[in-house]
């Protein structure tokens, strides 16, 4: 088991650095670098940085040096826990980061809570009640959220929540708390507004878990061992929830820690329909501005979150399973 | 049959026993797929929109790059098929005049002026399949006054129709989605090939490569590749680029079911019969093993295209994917980003339409397939 835990831990290390890497890569892809575009915007508006300026400015952010050089500083400052100076705002890029990282973690966390307290039991409901009326009605619902993106069905919603409720359903906080600092009220406040993005979040990875857990408890349901608890005179509930749903668990909680990144990668986008106060909007505004601390920072945090999730949810398998738990020992 | 997984022992009638156990493999296959009944319902509708691909601009009826700034922001209009008891479909031509209170340019139907609609007509010339110049169109107003036109669902702020844009949009979103699904089989079959095939450092790199891309965000990193995406590119050039991107993670999934295939076919008896009555290497690979696992490979094609979809269509809507004068459905959601626009003027929404009913049929189409895969099961 700790030889598991060691094995797992050593990917999600390599995983990270391959992040690191991509990260990077991916800031420096661009034509020019954030002077270029600095000049430009400088430009735009009226003033004018002389060549010399703008050697000054690669020189005083280490533009001018390789490649390697720049990943290896960067790197050193990361370990450090100093992100650099996001270009564009003059600031430190944690602080303007600020608790928009925790609030992306907030929903992605609340959407997979989500989609476990509903496609558990939907799941086990569905298969139990094979071809009821409410198997169907869940299977209807289930095909909705696979065939909508996250981020159309955001779009449906709020022009709905226009159109029925007359408000305006995006954001996470109410007006008076957007500015506020965290308190109890705050906290509550967005504990009101998180079941909405939650629920956008998770519905097609919840759609998905259903027909998982569905699939899986209909095979399990047919084996012979549950006929045997059965006819020991078990009460009903008892031969369902005790051996077969526990077999079934396996395949839906692996699925569920690759699920974790996919709805981080939602969280961005549904957070741009929706406005909601996560990185995504930053991401965007950075990448387009070439504020390559930034944007890396941003990328760097989502793919080490991701991991840490996915590590988790391995491990959560680990226990559920005693298959796994066992194997090395 | 609404979970798309008929009961496995049906019983069968005695007379068919006999044709069961002569047929060939993909009689079984396609029997077994006739048998979902919602599969087969999407390969209707998949191959309707391929058609709608090949003939977009038959089915537009005005030009998707024309701008009319008078035009900006129009209602559908609703088609009226009886005219005077008689098959005649119409609409009504708009008036325009200025709200006295706002100021603003308002338009509403003009009930005393119908405009005809007509079949097969004249319009903006094209190029049928890229060769036949023509200027048919399925639908259209023939000879009418300049200010007269139709708008089925509404136009753009730019006054484009958008009927007619969704229609190309179609063509770019669908064309595109099989490109990098053809780009990522490519790669996956490749590399999920060699990873099944030579287990060892080669599978166990592969692998992990595979793992590691599947544990990082896909958007944030589509996000970032987009973004440097030169700005002076044109349409073509980064049609191919944003391929090319969302192939990039896109393939893992399909190498997977590769490696997953090879390494259980390795075990079975007759690609071992092959190996002991001496046939080579590449025939045991082609002539026993892709026959095998070629459905397979076709159902999971099938089931990654939506995502593929899914893929370009967000990238285009966060402005990072195809940008205009390029039209996909991205594009044409971009400008139903806010509130103000979604509350103001819904009928932008109009694409979210084709987008849900191609997902949702490909999906059946590769549950079905993916069932009929193994018609021994």
């Amino acid at each position: 088991m700790v030889a598991y835990i060691i094995r797992r831990l050593v990917l999600a290390i390599l995983t990270i650095w391959a992040i690191t890497m991509l990260s990077f890569a991916i800031i420096q892809l661009p034509p020019g670098d954030f002077v270029t575009s600095y000049v430009a915007q400088m430009a735009a508006s009226g003033s004018i940085i002389s060549e010399q300026e703008a050697e000054n400015l690669r020189i005083q952010y280490g533009l001018n040096q390789p490649i390697y050089v720049q990943y290896a500083k960067w790197m050193r400052m990361v370990l450090q826990g100093n992100f650099g100076m996001s270009m564009e705002w003059g600031r430190p890029v944690l602080e303007v980061i600020g608790d928009r990282l925790l609030l992306t973690v907030v929903i992605s966390v609340a959407a997979m809570i989500f989609t476990w307290i509903v496609a558990l039991p939907v799941g086990i409901y569905s298969a139990v009640r094979q071809y009821s009326i409410g198997d169907y009605i869940f299977t209807l619902v289930g095909f909705i959220g696979l065939a909508i993106p996250s981020f159309l069905l955001a779009l449906v919603l709020m022009y709905l929540g226009f159109r029925l409720f007359k408000t305006n359903i995006g954001g996470l906080f109410s007006p008076e708390y957007v500015e506020a600092r965290w308190s109890l009220a705050r906290t509550w406040d967005l504990g009101k507004h998180l079941p909405l993005p939650a629920l956008i979040l998770g519905l097609s990875s919840t759609a998905e878990m259903i027909r998982v857990m569905r699939a899986n408890l209909l095979d399990e349901l047919r084996k012979p061992y549950v006929v045997t608890a059965r006819a020991k005179g078990l009460p009903e509930i008892r031969v369902i929830l005790k051996y077969p749903v526990r077999v079934a668990l396996n395949p839906f909680a692996s699925t569920v820690g690759y699920l974790f990144p996919f709805v981080v990668s939602g969280s961005i986008i549904v957070s741009l329909v929706l406005s909601l106060p996560t990185v995504g909007p930053l991401l965007l505004k950075s990448l387009i501005a070439q504020d390559m601390f930034l944007a890396g920072t941003i990328v760097l945090l989502l793919g080490v979150m991701t991991v840490v999730g996915t590590l988790i949810s391995d491990i959560v398998l680990m226990w559920i399973d005693p298959r796994i738990r066992l194997e090395n020992q | 049959m609404l979970d798309g997984k008929p009961a496995k022992s049906e019983s069968m009638p005695t007379g068919l026993e006999e044709r069961v156990l002569v047929a060939t493999q993909w009689q079984l296959m396609w029997w077994r797929f006739r048998r979902h009944h919602l599969a087969m319902a999407s390969v209707i509708i998949v191959v309707a929109f391929y058609l709608a691909v090949i003939a977009a601009d038959f089915l537009a009826y005005a030009n998707p790059t024309a701008a009319e700034a008078q035009r900006s922001l129009l209602p559908p209009q609703p088609v009226h098929l009886f005219s005077n008891g008689a098959f005649q479909p119409y609409v009504y031509a708009l008036r325009g005049r200025r709200d006295p209170i706002t100021f603003k340019r308002v338009y509403e139907p003009d009930p005393s002026r119908k405009i005809r609609l007509r079949f097969f007509v004249h319009g903006y010339n094209y190029k049928f399949l890229g060769i036949i110049p023509t200027d048919r169109h399925l639908i259209g107003v023939e000879g009418a006054r300049p200010e007269e036109a139709i708008f089925l669902i509404g136009t753009d702020l730019q006054g484009r129709d958008l009927w007619s844009r969704l229609m190309h949009g179609t063509r770019t979103s669908l064309t595109i989605g099989l490109a990098s699904v053809m780009f990522s089989l490519f790669l996956g079959v490749v590399l999920g090939g060699l990873s099944g095939f030579y287990s060892g450092l080669i599978d166990t790199l592969i692998q992990r490569v595979i793992e590691i891309l599947r544990s990082i965000p896909t958007i944030p990193l589509w996000m970032g590749l987009a973004a440097a995406l030169p700005r002076e590119w044109d349409v073509m050039k980064v049609y191919f680029a944003i391929t090319i991107i969302i192939s990039l993670v896109g393939w893992t999934e399909l190498a997977r079911v590769v490696r997953g295939r090879f390494l259980s076919l390795r075990e079975e008896d007759f690609v071992m019969a092959a190996e002991l009555v001496g046939c080579s290497r590449t025939r045991i690979i082609f002539r026993h093993m892709v026959p095998a696992f070629l459905s397979h490979i076709i159902a999971a094609t099938t089931l990654a295209l939506p995502r593929m979809i899914i893929s370009e269509t967000s990238l285009s809507f966060l402005g990072l994917g195809l940008r205009p004068p390029a039209i996909s459905w991205g594009v044409l959601l971009e400008h139903a980003q806010n509130i103000q626009s979604v509350a103001i003027t819904p009928w932008l929404l109009m694409p979210t339409v084709p987008v849900a009913i191609v997902i949702l049929a490909f999906n059946f189409l590769g549950d079905g397939l993916r069932d009929a895969a193994d018609p021994y099961g």
